[in-house]
């Protein structure tokens, strides 16, 4: 009864989680709790095991040992079930370059299983809203890459995830358009969505209600950007950061 | 779960449907080279271009001269004074074969009743060589049946030759079912796994993975449309080689599709499987041109005949999958023969099939726990 109470009252939870490729341990034993409608910075250099833990939460790899629910669903028993309640942006690029903006909407909405109906007005209430009407029927491939980060975003919500991954989302994009995709990411937090979001531009970090760093496979730092400063005395979550990383010794990959 | 299947379909179609110089290569590729075959590239020899060295000048050799000259076979493209110029005929590259009749052929012919010939052949291509010469000698055995008619000759063996199967000697019996099995394999294998590992690269495949899509869902509906680009190709083949080649498909063309769509089923595992290994394009296209286009040109009978090789490539031919097919087509195509003949080489098929699909579900599981 209390791991349900749990369950509900987060939208993500990790305990000891741990993921070993034979000697190495990618991920070392990480716990946190995540908030719903919480935007939480999960940080970290090269190599640190972000990816190996995300990819754990999303239900791609199995924990090597400890335990982790997502939207209430174990990752190890019920990754299925995951999967058709989060959302995934990668830091690639992830729409059909000679797809239309209208095909590749159709096309993800319609593999989580939208209906027609669904899809019609959730693609308008869409396009409207990124003032891409008049793009529709353009090919993806044409849009400059703004447009397409933000369309991007707008896709891997369209089926309401409770809790949105978002992988690098900003790779390579001008700090206005970084800028107008926060707030995108704000909006959805308002509305109650959890945002999980690795990102190597301490600004952003700044965003965040709470971040985490990675060091060596282990988390290094948890807690309000205001918190971690204080901590550390650092001046800005870029400080905080370095301060940490040199820690490291485990190689970049 | 068919909704699914169906929106991935109609996105992939959309895919190849949008790559208009894919598309042109897919459907061009297999009219143009059935139309090479057909028209340009032939085993047969016509209209030879042969020199011909006449000493004996008499009754007996013009006639022999004049039937080879009215043979399709050879065309007389020049007449030498004597056979030191064969060389230089030779070199120039003008003629294939030189005839050399000696100077008393036609009266030691009449008079010893014995009278001797040289052909000279150009061997630098042997095949070429070794046909001409042999259609000379017919023409010659010819000349000399005729001379004899009427007369009685102590023993006498006439074989009596009938081509089954393919009466007028036609190259096309031997490549439209070479075709095929090469054509299917460069659609189903090469398409499918460029097209799989493509999502891969653009990153596209991360998001599918993480939707609830199955990952077996992913690349079934990734490679049906190919399988439906290979039906229309075998439609074409077939339609081509009965109706601008003249091929009569002399067994059933329901058992010869089925058995098509067979090996497009095995091709297309092969492309998932392939498409497991790697995580690039290029390697993906160097992996299907040289481990199975190759063997299919090489080792799957069309070119080459599999009894004439040696021991080891004869083992090594019989995990070509074409091999199999090729056996099936021309069976089938040509001798018109029934599933009870060639149900050894369909199992076979089947199985390759399942195995290359089971190792790349299983590859494709290890990859995703490894990650």
């Amino acid at each position: 009864m209390q791991k349900a109470e749990e369950n509900t009252q987060y939208a993500i939870t990790a305990k000891n989680l741990t993921k070993a490729f034979g000697e190495f341990i990618a991920v070392d034993h990480i716990s946190f709790n995540i908030k719903q409608g919480e935007i939480f910075g999960f940080l970290g250099a090269n190599g640190a095991g972000k990816t190996t833990a995300m990819r754990m939460l999303c239900g791609l790899s199995k924990p090597t040992s400890g335990e982790a629910t997502v939207a209430g669903f174990d990752v190890s028993s019920n990754p299925e079930s995951i999967k058709k309640n989060i959302g995934y942006m990668s830091q690639k690029f992830s729409l059909y370059e000679d797809l239309t903006v209208m095909e590749n909407i159709r096309f993800y909405a319609g593999i989580y299983g939208l209906s027609d109906k669904d899809i019609k007005e959730k693609s308008a209430h869409l396009l409207q809203h990124l003032h891409l009407d008049h793009e529709k029927n353009k090919l993806v491939g044409s849009l400059p890459l703004g447009w397409k980060q933000k369309l991007s975003f707008s896709i891997a919500l369209i089926h309401e995830p409770k809790i949105v991954f978002l992988d690098e989302p900003t790779g390579g994009v001008d700090p206005l358009t970084r800028r107008e995709f926060w707030e995108m990411i704000y909006e959805a937090s308002q509305r109650g969505t959890t945002l999980f979001v690795t990102t190597h531009y301490m600004d952003e970090a700044e965003y965040c209600h709470r971040v985490s760093i990675m060091v060596d496979g282990s988390i290094a730092a948890l807690g309000t950007p205001a918190e971690l400063k204080k901590q550390y005395e650092a001046e800005s979550m870029n400080d905080v950061f370095l301060h940490l990383a040199r820690q490291a010794t485990r190689q970049a990959d | 779960m068919k909704e699914q299947f169906l929106a991935f379909v109609k996105k992939e179609w959309f895919h190849i449907w949008r790559d208009k110089k894919t598309l042109f290569i897919l459907f061009g590729l297999p009219i143009v080279q059935i139309l090479i075959f057909g028209f340009a590239l032939t085993n047969e020899i016509k209209n030879s271009r042969i020199a011909v060295v006449d000493q004996s000048k008499d009754e007996t050799s013009q006639r022999l001269i004049d039937r080879i000259a009215s043979s399709r076979y050879f065309d007389i493209e020049e007449f030498l004074k004597n056979g030191d110029e064969a060389d230089g005929a030779f070199k120039r590259g003008k003629v294939k074969l030189v005839l050399i009749i000696p100077e008393n052929f036609g009266s030691s012919l009449k008079h010893t009743n014995h009278g001797a010939i040289q052909v000279l052949a150009d061997a630098s291509d042997p095949n070429t060589a070794s046909t001409l010469t042999s259609y000379m000698q017919a023409i010659v055995g010819d000349f000399q049946s005729d001379l004899n008619e009427g007369k009685k000759l102590p023993y006498s063996i006439v074989p009596e030759v009938r081509m089954l199967y393919n009466p007028q000697l036609k190259g096309a019996y031997n490549f439209v079912p070479g075709v095929m099995a090469m054509v299917l394999m460069l659609i189903c294998t090469l398409m499918t796994s460029i097209a799989i590992v493509k999502e891969k690269e653009t990153g596209t495949m991360e998001v599918l993975l993480v939707s609830p899509l199955k990952p077996i869902l992913v690349i079934f509906a990734k490679s049906t449309p190919y399988l439906f680009l290979s039906f229309i190709n075998i439609a074409s083949i077939l339609l081509l080689s009965v109706f601008v080649l003249g091929l009569p498909i002399a067994g059933s063309l329901m058992l010869l599709i089925a058995l098509s769509l067979l090996f497009s089923v095995a091709c297309l595992s092969l492309g998932m499987l392939i498409s497991t290994i790697t995580d690039s394009q290029q390697t993906a296209m160097l992996i299907s041109l040289m481990g199975l286009f190759l063997p299919t040109l090489m080792l799957s009978g069309f070119m080459f005949p599999i009894e004439n090789m040696p021991l080891p490539l004869k083992i090594i031919s019989n995990v070509v999958p074409a091999k199999w097919y090729y056996f099936i087509v021309k069976s089938v195509m040509i001798k018109g023969v029934g599933l009870k003949i060639i149900w050894k080489e369909a199992l076979v098929l089947t199985l390759m099939t399942i195995i290359f699909l089971g190792l790349s579900i299983k590859n494709y599981k290890v990859r995703l726990a490894l990650k």
